[in-house]
């Protein structure tokens, strides 16, 4: 009967064994994959076992933690001090709901999991002494005061503003209308879906600064002048006929107010008091394709480069039926109707901000970023952000020509309500019809600085369901947040 | 050195292991260094020093390993039951030393021949197939989790197949010694009462829904039958009839079914019928929540594991991840805390006693004793097998009890009777050795 035995006796040594080879597959093969399963508790658990890094701006506090004790271990929750202020850009992190903003994009960072071998080397020992482990933590560049202006301005208003520092690419104001507090998200969001504003739905969460696609009206008009001057076609005096309209494909496309015609004008007049037909003109001259890809140097076509999760932040370009579509064929576009803002052309304000930024920065466009520095909890700086240039979308003579046309634009132009008594200010309106009355998106595109100097500011500012021009709806809001940027107080 | 010194030594050895973990357990429970858990050490330690007694008392030649193997699982059992649940540890200590009385209550009781029990085998065989009904008899039953598995006599509640369990193994053993001749030949009238047996397995399956006895059961029926025989076709036909009797029964057993689905597809992309609630639900969010939870624990044991005490089995707000961690799961929560490395070693310790057992089968000198011994080794690996890989999820998931593991009385005081055989297994074949 021994033989039997021996092979009963190997049967069952081998169901255990098959039990160790089991065990060793979960623990090391599938464990990576199990552990970023969303439904995955104990890596949620572990997650707010960490300290997670402090998120700053210049003197303020965006987000920090609040310590619970539960069953002898200690968990950290996220409190945000400034509530609505900065929610766009710091977002949240919460049990319930996951993360949103750089608390979501830079989570390694903040829980300390993104380090070097030193860094990791502290971070185990921390973890084997029982110690809790101490993220990293994020100051960012965004500027409080402007930010609170913003929202000040905006109101119940939908819309947003996107303020950087064109000499160097900071982001100083991402304000996006409405806003919500992230202290509500964990325990009440059902306040955060009440919130209403003047359009429908509200959708608070929505990062309108780099998530808004709107139409850009007249404010294109400066991509489409960059390409003609980049053409060398074009000369701010050119001369152009306005009879009051265009014809593209076959249609007539009126200017803003048909009844008064321009008649013999430059295209630098053309741009000071937006005239539609001269564009248009100029449009159907340079073809779709070049000045698209005029807008590809400016940065459309791609996800505005900022340190934000890449799903709050949409390419701007060309959109067809939802999608993001560049034309194969000059003949596929309107290049007419495209050159002042219409077609199927949808923008961001923060890739607008990077328009006007790279203009005035005399054609140099700076890669925009949130994150000034890293520092470890010791106090060390991990990381500082170098600037860094993104492209030359426009040459430094061009350059200097089209900040001038916009520059008058807010001298005796359209955008004289944003003039700032002091300082050099250059911007551009747009007025984005819908074809339903009170519907319009309106829009301010500007730069500002000291005379002589470099522009310090450039910002753009989108409004949904106005029923008056951008001149006179987001012109004002502009020139607010830029007088806040350039002349700093104490802290709000 | 004697068997029974060596026994002592090692189970010393045993003793140093288990008193870390019971510390380490104890201590990152408080944060700080505190000797509440020499009391527990020391109990535990002073029962197995008195099964430790009674065996060389009793089976003074029988295997000096076994007993420390137990000692050693049984101590790392308690641990985690305390570390998961207090009360039930404090319980399942009780449950030890009760199973240790059961164990001195056999080795006495049999000490000078345990053949005897051969001569009552029908009485086990029959007594086997009315414990395992038992459950099913309206008023003494309780289903617990829908599976009709224990009952209730005055306040005592028990799962009588943890005793069937042993009772089949020694009728088996006994009526295969007798019959195997025949058998090997195949003479069809032998076969009678093994297939009453296969056909009672089959009407416990659909009377208990609990597909984890009946294939432990049938598992252990079939390896002894094998080990009887040496006729492999017999294991085939065996699970071919076990395999078309599921087959045919399938459609109304629906335990079984979702037990399967949720073994094949434990995570689903799209909402699925919840057997829960009735809603639609992401399977891994209904019916296969606790098999997910549980691989989850275990992959987070990674290759060291967290160490005792510092799992996780809780959600962020408090509550426990996975239900029954401390009986069916059990395995789940030691793998996440030892990791790779202390999963393996304790699966090693397994694997010692089966090996220990199959030796004790090998040198034993009569057929009822090598079938005993055997029998009850094989079950032993295969009850290890079926919940340890439902957990792992090897084999669809099927809540028994991890041997000596598992909090539940029934399961440590069955355990320990089985591990009383075994030593009185070997110490015979030893004693009697021809020179």
């Amino acid at each position: 009967m021994n033989g039997q035995l021996i092979r009963v006796g190997w049967t069952a040594m081998a169901l255990i064994i098959a039990l160790i080879v089991g065990t060793t597959y979960w623990q090391t093969w599938a464990r990576p994959g199990l552990a970023s399963r969303q439904d995955n508790e104990i890596q949620r658990v572990a997650e707010f076992q960490v300290r997670r890094g402090l998120i700053l701006a210049p003197g303020r506090v965006l987000a920090k933690n609040r310590i619970v004790k539960r069953n002898g271990r200690k968990l950290y929750f996220r409190r945000y001090p400034q509530g609505r202020l900065a929610v766009h850009v710091v977002g949240y992190s919460t049990v319930s709901r996951a993360r949103a903003g750089l608390e979501k994009s830079l989570n390694g960072v903040l829980t300390g999991t993104e380090r070097n071998l030193g860094g990791l080397v502290e971070r185990q020992l921390d973890e084997a002494r029982g110690k809790p482990i101490v993220g990293d933590t994020v100051v960012t560049t965004l500027d409080l005061h402007g930010q609170q202006v913003a929202l000040q301005q905006l109101g119940r208003t939908c819309g947003a503003v996107a303020a950087i520092d064109p000499r160097d690419g900071r982001l100083l104001v991402m304000a996006s209308s409405p806003s919500y507090n992230p202290n509500l998200v964990e325990n009440d969001f059902g306040a955060i879906s009440k919130i209403t504003a003047r359009c429908r739905p509200a959708a608070p969460l929505v990062n309108r600064a780099s998530q808004g696609l709107y139409p850009p009206g007249s404010t294109f008009k400066v991509v489409t002048a960059s390409a003609a001057l980049e053409s060398n076609r074009f000369t701010p005096a050119s001369e152009f006929d306005d009879p009051g309209y265009c014809i593209a494909y076959g249609k007539r496309v009126n200017n803003f107010d048909t009844s008064r015609p321009f008649g013999r004008l430059s295209l630098a007049t053309a741009l000071k008091y937006s005239v539609n037909s001269v564009f248009c003109n100029m449009g159907k001259a340079l073809g779709a394709k070049r000045i698209l890809d005029q807008a590809k140097k400016f940065g459309f076509y791609e996800r505005p480069p900022l340190e934000t999760p890449d799903g709050e932040r949409y390419p701007s370009g060309l959109y067809d039926k939802g999608e993001l579509w560049y034309p194969k064929r000059n003949s596929d576009v309107d290049a007419g109707r495209m050159a002042f803002g219409q077609e199927r052309m949808l923008v961001t304000p923060l890739q607008m901000a990077m328009v006007a930024g790279a203009i005035g920065n005399a054609g140099i466009l700076m890669r925009p970023y949130v994150v000034d520095r890293i520092v470890s909890p010791r106090g060390t700086t991990v990381s500082k952000t170098e600037p860094e240039r993104m492209d030359r979308p426009v040459g430094p003579v061009n350059a200097r020509d089209i900040a001038n046309m916009m520059v008058s634009a807010v001298q005796g132009g359209t955008g004289t309500a944003a003039q700032i008594s002091g300082y050099r200010i250059g911007g551009k309106t747009g007025t984005a019809e819908t074809g339903v009355a009170g519907q319009n998106t309106t829009w301010f595109i500007a730069f500002a600085g000291l005379p002589g100097k470099r522009p310090q500011v450039a910002i753009a500012v989108a409004l949904e369901r106005q029923s008056l021009t951008g001149g006179a709806t987001a012109a004002p809001i502009a020139r607010a947040v830029m007088e806040a940027l350039l002349e700093p107080r104490a802290n709000p | 050195m004697s068997a029974r010194n060596r026994e002592l030594a090692t189970l010393l050895l045993a003793g140093l292991v288990a008193s870390t973990a019971f510390a380490s357990a104890w201590i990152s429970g408080l944060a700080t260094v505190d000797y509440g858990w020499l009391p527990w050490a020391a109990l535990l330690g002073g029962i197995f020093l008195v099964a430790h007694v009674v065996a060389r008392w009793t089976v003074p030649d029988a295997d000096p390993t076994l007993l420390p193997l137990v000692a050693l699982i049984s101590a790392i059992g308690l641990v985690f039951v305390y570390r998961i649940e207090p009360g039930d540890g404090r319980r399942q200590l009780v449950w030890i030393a009760v199973g240790v009385a059961a164990f001195a209550l056999v080795l006495f009781w049999l000490r000078y021949d345990y053949r005897v029990l051969e001569r009552y085998k029908y009485v086990f065989g029959i007594s086997a197939i009315v414990l395992l009904m038992l459950p099913s008899v309206p008023g003494l039953g309780q289903r617990v989790n829908g599976v009709k598995l224990w009952v209730d006599i005055g306040p005592l509640r028990f799962q009588p197949g943890e005793i069937a369990k042993i009772f089949l193994v020694i009728f088996l053993a006994g009526y295969l010694r007798d019959k195997r001749e025949a058998l090997a030949r195949g003479r069809l009238k032998d076969f009678g009462p093994l297939l009453a047996i296969w056909g009672a397995a089959m009407l416990v399956l659909v009377q208990t829904s609990d597909l984890g006895s009946a294939l432990l059961n049938f598992g252990i029926f079939l390896a002894m039958v094998y080990a009887a025989t040496g006729r492999l076709s017999f294991v085939l036909a065996g699970l071919a009839l076990f395999a078309g009797g599921s087959a045919l029964l399938y459609d109304s057993l629906s335990r079984v079914q979702q037990r399967v689905t949720v073994w094949l597809q434990p995570w689903t992309d799209e909402k699925v019928h919840c057997s829960i609630n009735g809603l639609l639900e992401y399977r891994q969010n209904c019916d296969s929540y606790q098999l997910v939870k549980s691989l989850y624990s275990i992959a987070n044991g990674g290759y060291g594991g967290t160490g005792i005490g510092r799992g996780t089995f809780e959600t962020v707000d408090g509550t426990p991840l996975i239900p029954y961690l401390q009986t069916d799961f059990v395995y789940s929560a030691i793998a996440q805390e030892l990791g790779l490395i202390g999963a393996a070693a304790v699966l090693l310790l397994f694997l010692a006693l089966v090996a220990r057992g199959m030796r004790v089968a090998l040198v034993a000198h009569d057929g009822f004793s090598k079938l005993l011994a055997a029998g009850l080794t094989f079950g032993f690996a295969l009850q290890t097998f079926i919940i340890v890989g439902g957990v792992l999820r090897i084999v669809p998931l099927t809540g028994i009890t991890l041997p000596f593991v598992s909090y539940g009385g029934s399961s440590v005081v069955s355990n320990f009777v089985m591990l009383a055989l075994l030593l009185l297994v070997s110490h015979r074949a030893v004693r009697t050795a021809p020179t």
